[in-house]
């Protein structure tokens, strides 16, 4: 864990209590149940909201603390820990956004509704399977979008867009200009294919050519840290089972061969922590930061990776009934891993940005 | 936050960097610009110059080679600030600190806390100074990864100690001048029953063959000891605490092995950097081979959260006052990539990066091969990558014990 100051130490222990006692898994499988298109609670993200964590990067002066990214990042940790269902993540990335690239204009009118959660925003990048920035051929003409996103995430419960098009990143309000298609992923989360019609669109001027990818770099390592703690979650939940299971008279825990794996993925954990409060740290310095950010993304993607195939094997089959928590990591890591940038896509671009 | 820095500034500390600055001016060989320090390694014979030597002693009357040791002791009596500003400079002009060897990684610091005010004044200042080299004598035959299961045994004379058994892989043992040693007291307890001594390498019934390894040096030796005497007042603590004191020794030897000491010393050339002058790439600077560059990729995406990790392990331990669990992975973390590094370098090289002698290979060629094959030890020594494993699984994630 990082060195925290007071404040940080605060935030990470509120958002701990709260995620551990009112927002436990069971809360996720709630939703589940309920199966409503937005697939998370409204009242436990106004909650959330009322804690302060939607304007968390937000300046103080719109209605944030303005406390920074790796302050975020151990928020979406502890949530990440018990898969609490949210749009903060992506609320939080369009928040970035705008304080990069908004006008003052921008800044006023929606900052201080998306701190205070009355608005809940998402991005809408892609417009296939992949994450490919390079393809989009969304496009506006006298201030009318039009365009077809895929797998948007959060997508049902969203009152703003930010969408890539052609030439820049747009904020949209949700009219009936927008369509939503249905998209369902195996981490029972909301995501739509979402169709834009000639809707009304506002640019974002400022932030420069690069804004696309400095937003994306902030997704990164937010996605990162909810990652961290999926990643974390599986570990000790798996670490506990060998300490409980017992076969041939023994506790699992005695046996070396699984002794031994564990030290690995302690090792891997490490180092996935190490490359994702570096990220955040880095967003927050405001250096190097397309580097860190595809560091910790590509860290977080291997070591969850590993770690949420291992915790289903590690439990053996009890860890492939839908009874046990471990599968539902599972199906959210891999929805993570695709997002923002994949394995292949990051490695791709680590080797462009050190010149080879 | 800007005025916190300034405020961190302390003129005493300017007024040091200037001390430093004229020190290297007067002191520093030009022609020693960018060399090694011939000392910092486990191999080779000193040999030095006069100018290394000069250097060394200039150094060495100043403490600065150790610079945040007791001056007492004959160290610099820096704090960790100044430390740095001396560090700073002397990178600044292409200096290196000419003190160094196991006596300054491991044994000082140990001896520094668990030596007796008599030995602390024999033995620390010669090390400060550059004047001695200390050598370790801790494995044997039967006492590798299972280091307690060590025979080597010193009886009971009286005024000394007679020593008598086989130690083996001492680094650097041929050219060392003394040996800090675990050694068995008491046959009846396996961990209580071992000391931890020191031994004049020229001592009558000390000898040491070199053993020659595959990677054609031979930076390790077999040493045996026959009625060697050692005096009483070269025991460390007291007998049968050797155990704590030895394994004291080897978190040093850990945190220098896998980085930790210096990070600087971690960052070669990046692996991308040398593979661009050997393999062809298009106009954008891509290598044509995306199944090798997506190895390099994926390598150099962890050695650097390996780095972030050191980093963290370090802020950790200073901030928590203790050491941070994550260290116990440091070592096993940091090995492995470098042994994964230089089997890419390999395979960039194609066979020319295989070359054994010969003018058609560059030096650089034929250190990473040597390097290659020496850099398959670190995954052993120090505790091998298993061991670490098994210190991971007991001591920081509470697994049991096989019962």
């Amino acid at each position: 864990m990082a060195v925290l100051n007071e404040e940080q130490e605060m935030l990470r222990s509120m958002a701990r209590d709260w995620a551990t006692n009112e927002s436990p898994i069971s809360e996720f499988r709630k939703v589940r149940a309920a199966g409503e298109p937005k697939a998370y609670n409204a009242d436990s993200y106004a909650m959330m909201a009322k804690m302060g964590w939607a304007g968390i990067i937000i300046p103080e002066a719109h209605g944030g603390s303005d406390f920074g990214f790796l302050s975020a990042g151990l928020v979406v940790e502890e949530l990440g820990k018990t898969l609490t269902a949210s749009p903060l993540v992506v609320s939080t990335i369009v928040a970035s956004a705008i304080v990069l690239g908004g006008s003052d204009q921008q800044k006023a009118k929606w900052l201080p509704k998306l701190a205070s959660g009355e608005t809940v925003a998402t991005l809408a990048v892609d417009e296939g399977p992949h994450y490919d920035p390079s393809a989009i051929e969304t496009n506006v003409s006298d201030g009318k979008l039009t365009g077809k996103k895929a797998f948007v995430h959060e997508a049902h419960g969203a009152d703003l867009f930010l969408v890539a098009a052609k030439d820049g990143l747009y904020l949209v309000a949700r009219d009936d200009s927008v369509s939503l298609v249905t998209r369902k992923l195996t981490d029972q989360r909301s995501h739509a294919d979402v169709s834009f019609n000639g809707a009304a669109a506002e640019k974002l001027e400022g932030g420069g050519v690069s804004l696309l990818d400095d937003v994306l770099d902030r997704a990164r390592v937010l996605s990162a840290a909810e990652m961290l703690g999926m990643a974390q979650a599986v570990f000790d939940t798996t670490l506990d089972y060998l300490t409980q299971r017992v076969q041939f008279n023994q506790v699992l825990a005695t046996f070396q061969a699984l002794q031994h794996r564990m030290a690995d993925l302690f090792a891997d954990l490490a180092q996935m922590r190490s490359a994702v409060e570096a990220g955040l740290q880095a967003v927050d310095g405001g250096f190097g930061v397309a580097r860190a950010a595809t560091i910790a993304k590509a860290e977080a993607n291997r070591v969850l990776n590993v770690i949420s195939n291992q915790g289903i094997q590690l439990h053996g089959g009890i860890g492939m009934t839908d009874e046990y928590d471990v599968g539902f990591y599972l199906k959210r890591a891999r929805v993570l891993e695709a997002s923002w940038g994949s394995t292949s896509y990051l490695r791709n671009r680590f080797a462009l940005l050190s010149g080879y | 936050m800007p005025a916190q820095l300034e405020s961190g500034v302390n003129a005493n500390d300017e007024l040091f960097r200037t001390e430093v600055q004229q020190f290297l001016a007067a002191n520093f060989p030009e022609d020693l610009k960018g060399k090694g320090n011939p000392l910092a390694g486990l191999e080779g014979p000193t040999n030095e110059t006069d100018q290394q030597r000069k250097w060394r002693e200039a150094v060495g009357q100043r403490g600065w080679g150790t610079p945040t040791w007791p001056k007492e002791y004959g160290g610099g009596g820096l704090s960790k600030a100044q430390a740095k500003i001396l560090d700073h400079e002397m990178i600044k002009v292409g200096a290196f600190n000419p003190i160094g060897g196991m006596g300054v990684m491991m044994f000082g610091p140990t001896l520094l806390e668990y030596g007796d005010e008599k030995q602390k004044r024999e033995h620390i200042p010669p090390i400060c100074r550059g004047e001695i080299r200390w050598c370790q004598g801790y494995s044997e035959p039967n006492a590798g990864s299972d280091l307690a299961n060590l025979q080597t045994f010193a009886a009971d004379k009286g005024d000394h100690y007679l020593v008598n058994g086989q130690k083996t892989w001492t680094s650097g043992g041929q050219w060392a001048d003394k040996c800090f040693a675990i050694v068995r007291t008491d046959r009846s307890d396996k961990h209580n029953g071992i000391s931890f001594m020191l031994i004049d390498m020229n001592s009558p019934g000390v000898e040491v063959r070199p053993i020659t390894m595959i990677s054609g040096t031979s930076p390790f030796c077999e040493t045996f000891f026959t009625d060697v005497k050692v005096p009483k007042k070269n025991l460390v603590g007291e007998e049968g605490q050797g155990w704590t004191i030895g394994k004291r020794l080897l978190q040093h030897e850990r945190t220098n092995i896998s980085g930790g000491g210096s990070l600087a010393g971690m960052m070669g050339q990046s692996v991308g950097a040398i593979a661009k002058k050997y393999c062809e790439a298009d106009s954008d600077g891509a290598l044509y081979d995306k199944v090798l560059r997506d190895k390099i990729a994926d390598l150099e995406i962890r050695w650097n959260s390996f780095l972030h990790t050191v980093r963290r392990a370090l802020q950790e331990s200073k901030a928590q006052g203790g050491v941070s669990e994550i260290s116990s992975v440091l070592k096993k973390l940091g090995t492995k990539l470098s042994q994964e590094r230089s089997e890419l370098l390999i395979e960039i090289r194609g066979l020319q990066g295989l070359g054994w002698e010969g003018e058609q290979f560059t030096d650089g060629e034929l250190e990473d091969v040597r390097g290659w094959l020496f850099g398959k030890a670190a995954t052993i020594y120090g505790g091998s990558t298993e061991i670490q494993n098994n210190i991971i699984a007991k001591r920081v994630l509470g697994m049991l014990d096989h019962q």
